[in-house]
């Protein structure tokens, strides 16, 4: 259990709400054909077109699999999804923002009323809507000029806007609750949410109550890439207002930026200087609708989620929901383990035991691997002892002789040939041999 | 035979100068007949551009069209290598498209609109790029940076707009055919006023892909040409889904030639804004016209329909909303010049446009103008259950002087007020010549409007109006 932090007694309840921006992955980009990997692009702007540039003419088709992975997402949190949705264009001016407008969903969002479980307590979701990410500016001196230079990789890649009621309690829960969106994110497969690419971005919304009422105010930190900045900036905004508040005056609606070094927020933009969006309907893309039997479609279509995951696993094969929690990770993991309980309870092996084991080899869970190779792995390992590394250095070195073509794929980027080289290193001599030692050894040879 | 005849005595008629009044259905029979060549019309259509140059028609002339011409020809592609003349808001590849405003003056299009590339693909060749109102904000031509065009029927006056560069390219017989847009009456005003056809199909029946968007929910491209059986051809190349544009129709295009001659017997046609106070001296002079469906067995009446005047208020109000949306994207940061050459009209419209959709004015504006454009559309469709047909006068009136827009900041919407009822309910038009004042040699035209779709209908009585009439000066296959 999560130990509860020591905080000076205070008269106020936090009142936040959270905004989480991910991209998603999906084969192309929003609004055009144009390859959705801006953080695996070798030069910038080179998915490009005009449409994500915004040239004259150019006109946006919205991507079926992003609303898809949209609406999956919103049903995964207990959403209900729109039958009838529409884009709008949101305007405002940005080097970044090639149209000068953004499009996104102004009062059709694509899934609305949802909650999420975390363990202080329920939270609801406002919305989850689907919108269109902006370039990346990159600010440089060149041969000493201070330059902008703007990357429109990202310009135009599906972005989902997942947004709460102010139901979070405690800077530990919004941080909970951000980390069990990406955990589900990533269990459905449809965003990596790399914070420190800025494929997550999280913004939180935090005001003072002083009698459990909604304060009149909020101010909205931006712009917050980790977790523990999260909480961090939660508990210092906490802290400020309550100091203000005490001292009678009434914090200002108010656009703050967090300070990492200083772990701090600071004062970006006032009420007063607010932008003001001019959102209208997207013209050029028709509205979407859903029938009623289609909505049901896509619920029936969700795979099992990893809270029905938990339950399930507790009651058919009795496994520590602590165990459960680190191993319901992706689809396609639980497919594999679901199959791993089942040949373990066959051969009689301890659940909970295998399970650790699991996780502490979590490295071995490779797209190719089968529950057979899971099982012996762990039997091999806690039933044989270790071979001898001389016997093992000469295999594999033989193994890799004999495999230049696969070896060259491996260097040139090819990981997952680890797991071809381990099948072949134990089928030739050491059959018993400890996954874990083999795996080490070869990855040590094939990197030298 | 008589057909024959006629055309026959048309080729002789013609000497190798004015091959270029040619139609389209005329010049591919005789090129097909290997009467004239191909060599020939592009002569005669690049004498009449220089003799009319003092117009102001081309912005800019593509060096490429004969070559083009050529192989098109040569690969017995349907349009021949016809010369086309193309409103300069359709992007085309590596030939300037400027959309008249200096912010583009150095814009050269890495790709063609959907239309150009399926125009090149049925073997039609770009002439040139035609002057029009910059951005297509206006109804004379007169907003463009390059100046205005002049009327080819009286240079005295204005050839109308936006697609005032292409009507007048057909009318002076500078090119076989035409393109233009329109948004509401950009085809049809600048048509009726130059005395041509022009033809603004069902919203979404032709892609916008690859043209400068004006007001999205709009934007029509169509066909501008000398009779209604070019535009009926010239449509069919141009129209169909398009995976680039959302919004255009996934259904199959109809043949447009199928039914084209079949005539208007039995159709119930509804007279539209004849009670306008405004246009009685006007609908006066077209009344004798107007007989002619009678004559040809179709029933026409009077029809009450909602007030015109309302939809001037519309049509501003999304329009300019839209404009300022869709310019906002010309910064001169990646391509163009920045907005300090933007022009007095496009600032009028960006700041109009700007307000309606601001915080607190939304509602007043832009939310209240999307109701009644509900409206019209229930109108519409009230009396589309009762007609099969509704008919107008294009505009207000004949063609005004050149200079008439100064200080005239609605000038525009004034004189497309009869189209803007059906244009922002995405309905089909044409308008075809159906008077001539002998002293001016000015032009009225005649609106005809069909439900959503159904194109067909408007071309097979705009054909039978033309042909039972004396006003097309090229459709004289009597």
């Amino acid at each position: 259990m999560t130990t509860q932090m020591t905080k000076q007694p205070s008269k106020y309840q936090l009142v936040c709400g959270l905004e989480i921006h991910a991209e998603l992955k999906t084969k192309s980009k929003m609004f055009c054909g144009c390859q959705n990997d801006p953080f695996g692009a070798q030069q910038p702007n080179i998915y490009t077109c005009p449409v994500c540039l915004g040239m004259p003419g150019g006109l946006p088709v919205a991507n079926k699999q992003a609303i898809e992975r949209t609406i999956m997402l919103g049903l995964a949190l207990n959403c209900r999804i729109s039958l009838f949705s529409k884009f709008d264009r949101k305007h405002y001016f940005y080097p970044d923002l090639p149209k000068g407008y953004q499009i996104s969903q102004y009062d059709q969002p694509f899934c609305y009323n949802g909650w999420v479980e975390t363990s202080q307590g329920r939270v609801a979701i406002t919305r989850v809507h689907l919108e269109e990410d902006t370039g990346k500016l990159l600010h440089k001196t060149i041969e000493g000029k201070k330059v902008s230079l703007v990357d429109f990789n990202r310009g135009g890649v599906p972005l989902v806007e997942i947004v709460t009621e102010p139901d979070i309690k405690s800077a530990e829960q919004a941080k909970e609750l951000a980390q069990t969106l990406r955990q589900m994110i990533r269990y459905l497969n449809i965003g990596d949410c790399n914070m420190e690419q800025g494929g997550m971005r999280l913004e939180a919304n935090v005001s003072l109550s002083a009698d459990g009422q909604l304060p009149d105010y909020k101010t909205e930190v931006k712009n917050i890439n980790s977790f523990r900045f999260l909480e961090q900036a939660i508990n210092f905004e906490e802290v400020r207002q309550a100091k203000l508040l005490d001292q009678g005056q009434a914090p200002v609606q108010e656009t703050r930026g967090f300070d990492a070094v200083k772990g701090e927020t600071f004062s970006q933009r006032t009420k007063e200087t607010t932008a003001d969006y001019r959102y209208f309907p997207e013209p050029d893309i028709p509205p979407l609708r859903f029938t009623p039997i289609q909505a049901e479609h896509l619920q029936a279509s969700l795979p099992e989620l990893p809270n029905q995951v938990l339950a399930r696993w507790q009651k058919e094969f009795g496994l520590d929901p602590q165990l459960i929690h680190r191993l319901v990770i992706s689809i396609s993991q639980t497919q594999l383990l679901d199959k791993v309980w089942q040949k373990a309870q066959e051969k009689q092996v301890a659940l909970n035991k295998l399970a650790v084991w699991i996780i502490n080899h979590q490295k071995i869970i490779t797209p190719q691997i089968t529950a057979d190779q899971v099982m012996a792995g762990f039997l091999n390992q806690t039933q044989t002892e270790q071979v001898d590394e001389t016997k093992l250095t000469q295999v594999i070195n033989q193994v890799l002789a004999d495999h230049p073509a696969e070896v060259k794929r491996y260097l040139a980027g090819e990981k997952k040939l680890l797991g071809f080289f381990i099948g072949q290193v134990k089928t030739l001599v050491v059959s018993g041999a400890d996954i874990a030692q083999v795996s080490q050894a070869i990855s040590r040879t094939l990197n030298n | 035979m008589m057909v024959f005849l006629w055309y026959q005595e048309l080729l002789i008629e013609m000497n190798h100068k004015n091959l270029n009044s040619l139609t389209l259905v005329q010049a591919l029979k005789a090129l097909a007949d290997k009467q004239i060549s191909l060599d020939e019309i592009y002569e005669s259509v690049n004498s009449a551009i220089k003799e009319s140059q003092k117009l102001n028609i081309y912005l800019t002339l593509n060096p490429q069209a004969r070559v083009q011409a050529k192989k098109a020809y040569q690969a017995h592609l349907p349009l021949a290598g016809l010369p086309i003349a193309v409103k300069d808001n359709y992007c085309t590849k590596n030939l300037k498209t400027t959309a008249a405003s200096l912010v583009l003056d150095n814009f050269i299009p890495q790709f063609d609109a959907t239309v150009i590339y399926r125009l090149k693909k049925a073997g039609g060749v770009v002439l040139g790029k035609t002057n029009m109102d910059a951005w297509a904000h206006g109804s004379s031509t007169e907003t463009s940076d390059w100046g205005p065009t002049l009327n080819p029927r009286n240079p005295k006056y204005l050839p109308g707009g936006s697609s005032g560069g292409t009507t007048a390219a057909v009318a002076a017989n500078t090119c076989i055919a035409g393109l233009g847009t329109e948004t509401a009456g950009s085809i049809r005003q600048p048509s009726a006023w130059c005395g041509v056809v022009g033809l603004k199909p069902t919203y979404g029946r032709v892609s916008r892909s690859g043209i400068v968007a004006m007001a999205s929910s709009t934007d029509s491209p169509g066909p501008i040409t000398k009779t209604v059986e070019d535009a009926a051809l010239m449509l069919q190349q141009m129209a169909g889904h398009d995976e680039a544009d959302s919004t255009t129709n996934p259904q199959a295009v109809p043949n447009f030639g199928q039914d084209l001659k079949k005539g208007v017997k039995g159709l119930k046609i509804g007279l539209l804004y004849s009670d306008v106070p405004e246009l009685k001296k006007v609908m006066s002079l077209i009344e004798p016209e107007l007989k002619t469906f009678e004559r040809l067995g179709a029933h026409l009446e009077p029809a009450q329909a909602l007030d015109p005047h309302y939809a001037i208020g519309v049509y501003t109000i999304v329009q300019r909303a839209e404009v300022s949306s869709n310019l906002a994207r010309y910064t001169g940061i990646r391509y163009g010049q920045d907005r300090s050459h933007l022009g007095d009209e496009a600032r009028r419209r960006i700041m109009l446009g700007t307000f309606t959709l601001s915080k607190g004015y939304a509602d007043r504006y832009y939310t209240t103008a999307q109701k009644v454009r509900s409206l019209y559309r229930r109108d519409f469709a009230k009396l589309f259950s009762k007609y099969d047909l509704l008919i107008s006068l294009s505009n207000p009136g004949f063609a005004k002087k050149v200079g008439a827009t100064k200080g005239e900041a609605m000038f525009g919407e004034l004189e497309d007020m009869l189209l803007e009822p059906s244009s922002i309910v995405g309905l089909p038009g044409i308008n075809v010549p159906c008077y001539r004042d002998d002293k001016t040699n000015l032009y009225l035209g005649l609106n005809i409007m069909a439900p959503m779709w159904r194109e067909d209908l408007i071309l097979r009585s705009g054909w039978a109006f033309e042909q039972a009439t004396d006003w097309n000066q090229w459709a004289k296959a009597k």
